[in-house]
């Protein structure tokens, strides 16, 4: 308690006279957001796939269950989601999870990110602890910058969200990429064309 | 421990002259990979101007915005505590330990934790902390402390990871390859993500309006940590405090292109309420910013959003590497920050540089580095924390200097001495200023002596 009141009187004594914060006006490209999106995407290591509908998104992942190992869906329209998975679900039940399946409803074309909130990713360590990552997003929700994102999204609508851009990655031994650190290895986007 | 000043842990460092020319390109090779990014982005100086003004103003209205994120952040749901120095953070981190009974703790990277020596706090305490970025965790094998704020590791090359991995992880002696090595990581950590307790993460910015933060990674492993247990403690500065949502779009524009010239970083987590049965705590410390915010001509340095920028272009750095600057923060922003929390210990850093004012240049909140590096070697100097025989050099120059008939006759005796002993200058233990120079031939006369020759 003690510090709390020192460091504000602190604050109080030592800071600086008032300036004023600036007005935040910056120029939005107009260019192909989406060609921008998918080639800033593709060059930290994502890979993008045009689809028509959710539809052929279904098919492809009805083939995955058939042959790949434990599958999370958490997409309404591609079928049926995983009811065992919920906020609560931990992470040695979450741990054996091969591929998840979420859906983005805005993305960034100049860092290639998608905004996944805990209401869309239903789990917060889902999009992390999948070996492999698929994300479905519609081509308009495409924006241009942070800019424009920060104006349509609210960051505490919900308790937690995320900007995610490709697989998880480091080049922490001797400056060489290595795609796949601790969160997922590999980051498909299904780009639902207008 | 007296600790060795930079220019003598500088020298050291240079013996291995193929080491140092590697440690420099390595690190240059990250400021191309910024200058790049930058490049790409016509509004790049809009964005630092920008960053920089929303900086100068919250540390004008500091106060209010931590009252304000104290506030929405407690609705939120988060416990938000207060720290006056190090020792307190890091007993407000172990009372939640204990309290909690808790045995096992993850760490993503804080260059905070750093500074208040966490890891030792509670190693001493019985706690083990296992920190899971990936070049964290092999200084953490090493027993060494990270080397750069943003790659930690930056300093080692992988025969020596791949043998701290074999000693550590058993991975094949021998095995290189940084594809097998991180996987050899990423099963292990993978392991302590499950199995934590208690994660702790740094804060890259808190928001006042929304009394949240965030916190930045490529490797994912704050959120494995922060998501798998059922305690999260975030660490921040008082800095870290930027009014509201909107200037992240500033912020996440210029950190990561800065840090290593990525447009953003694979993960940029926002935080506001614990999820269901997890407990969110923050712990705001001071430990010497509010000194600083109180020195006019230092203030700025308290703008930094770590992105080691200035570390990657600094020549100084480059070629005397993380440890020569004893501090968890290196680099020309560590050589600005660091003397206000202790100027004996610290008072070789501001000199641990040429003023050559790169690191300004390429800061993305205009943080005027250079200047302020200047500013601390006067206040060093009057405060006798400069070796007498630096003050004696500089008065007899700046005497020499001022009086032209002195000047022109020493300049005479020493065009008169690069002639007659041209062996004894040259030898290194009698004339410093010959210790990587080759010294000029002496022209016949001055400049001055020529021109009036010459003149007509």
């Amino acid at each position: 308690m003690g510090a709390r009141e020192n460091i504000l009187q602190a604050i109080k004594q030592n800071k600086p006279e008032l300036v004023a914060a600036p007005i935040i006006a910056i120029e939005t490209s107009t260019g192909n957001l989406v060609q921008q999106f998918v080639i800033t995407l593709e060059n930290i290591g994502g890979k993008v796939c045009f689809v028509n509908s959710m539809e052929e998104v279904k098919i492809e992942l009805q083939s995955s269950m058939s042959q790949e190992g434990y599958i999370v869906n958490t997409i309404a329209s591609l079928g049926a989601i995983n009811a065992e998975i919920n906020n609560a679900t931990n992470a040695f039940a979450l741990e054996p999870v091969y591929k998840a399946y979420i859906q983005g409803h805005l993305a960034v074309a100049e860092n290639g990110s998608v905004w996944l909130d805990e209401k869309t990713i239903i789990n917060r360590l889902l999009p992390f602890i999948c070996q492999h990552l698929v994300l479905v997003i519609h081509a308009d929700s495409i924006v241009a910058n942070m800019h424009e994102a920060y104006k349509q999204i609210k960051i505490d609508a919900a308790g937690y969200g995320v900007f995610l851009a490709g697989p998880s990655k480091t080049a922490d031994i001797e400056q060489s990429l290595v795609i796949g650190a601790h969160g997922a290895r590999s980051l498909v986007v299904y780009l639902i064309q207008p | 421990m007296q600790r060795v000043e930079h220019s003598k842990a500088a020298e050291i460092f240079n013996i291995d002259e193929p080491r140092v020319d590697w440690h420099d390109d390595t690190l240059w090779f990250v400021r191309e990979k910024r200058d790049k990014a930058a490049h790409q982005l016509p509004e790049w100086e809009t964005l630092r101007e920008l960053a920089s003004q929303i900086k100068n103003h919250s540390l004008s209205n500091l106060d209010h915005y931590l009252e304000e994120f104290e506030m929405n952040a407690t609705k939120n749901g988060i416990t938000v505590h207060w720290a006056a120095d190090g020792k307190e953070h890091n007993q407000i981190i172990l009372e939640l330990i204990q309290k909690n009974k808790v045995q096992r703790v993850v760490k993503s990277k804080s260059m905070l934790t750093e500074e208040c020596h966490l890891n030792p706090y509670l190693i001493e305490k019985g706690i083990e902390v296992v920190d899971t970025d990936l070049g964290e965790r092999i200084v953490q094998f090493r027993k060494e402390p990270p080397s750069h704020i943003v790659l930690p590791a930056i300093h080692l090359k992988k025969q020596e990871v791949s043998d701290t991995f074999h000693e550590h992880l058993h991975t094949e002696k021998g095995n290189n390859d940084p594809q097998y090595l991180t996987e050899a990581a990423r099963v292990h950590l993978r392991d302590k993500f499950i199995q934590s307790q208690l994660a702790i993460t740094g804060v890259n910015f808190a928001i006042a309006e929304t009394g949240g933060f965030v916190v930045c990674t490529n490797e994912g492993n704050a959120d494995m940590g922060a998501h798998a247990a059922s305690i999260h403690i975030a660490c921040m500065g008082i800095e870290k405090i930027i009014p509201q949502a909107q200037d992240l779009g500033v912020f996440l524009r210029v950190l990561t292109r800065s840090a290593t010239g990525q447009p953003i970083t694979t993960y940029s987590s926002h935080f506001h309420r614990p999820r269901a049965g997890q407990q969110m705590h923050i712990v705001i410390v001071d430990n010497g910013r509010t000194k600083q915010l109180g020195r006019p001509d230092f203030r700025n340095s308290l703008k930094c959003i770590r992105c080691a920028a200035c570390f990657n272009t600094c020549p100084v750095y480059r070629r005397s590497g993380g440890f020569s600057y004893h501090n968890a923060v290196a680099g020309p922003i560590g050589s600005i920050l660091n003397p206000n929390i202790d100027m004996r210990e610290n008072a070789d850093l501001p000199f641990a540089s040429t003023l050559c004012g790169s690191c300004s240049h390429v800061c993305p909140v205009k943080i005027d580095i250079h200047d302020q590096l200047w500013k601390w070697r006067q206040i060093l100097t009057a405060e006798g924390y400069v070796a007498s025989s630096k003050k004696v050099g500089m008065k007899g120059m700046a005497f020499v200097l001022a009086h032209p008939s002195i000047y022109r006759f020493v300049g005479k005796m020493a065009r008169w001495a690069l002639t007659t002993f041209p062996t004894l200058l040259a030898n290194r233990k009698f004339n410093p200023w010959a210790k990587q120079r080759e010294l000029p031939i002496a022209p016949k006369e001055s400049f001055r002596e020529w021109f009036l020759k010459n003149k007509g």
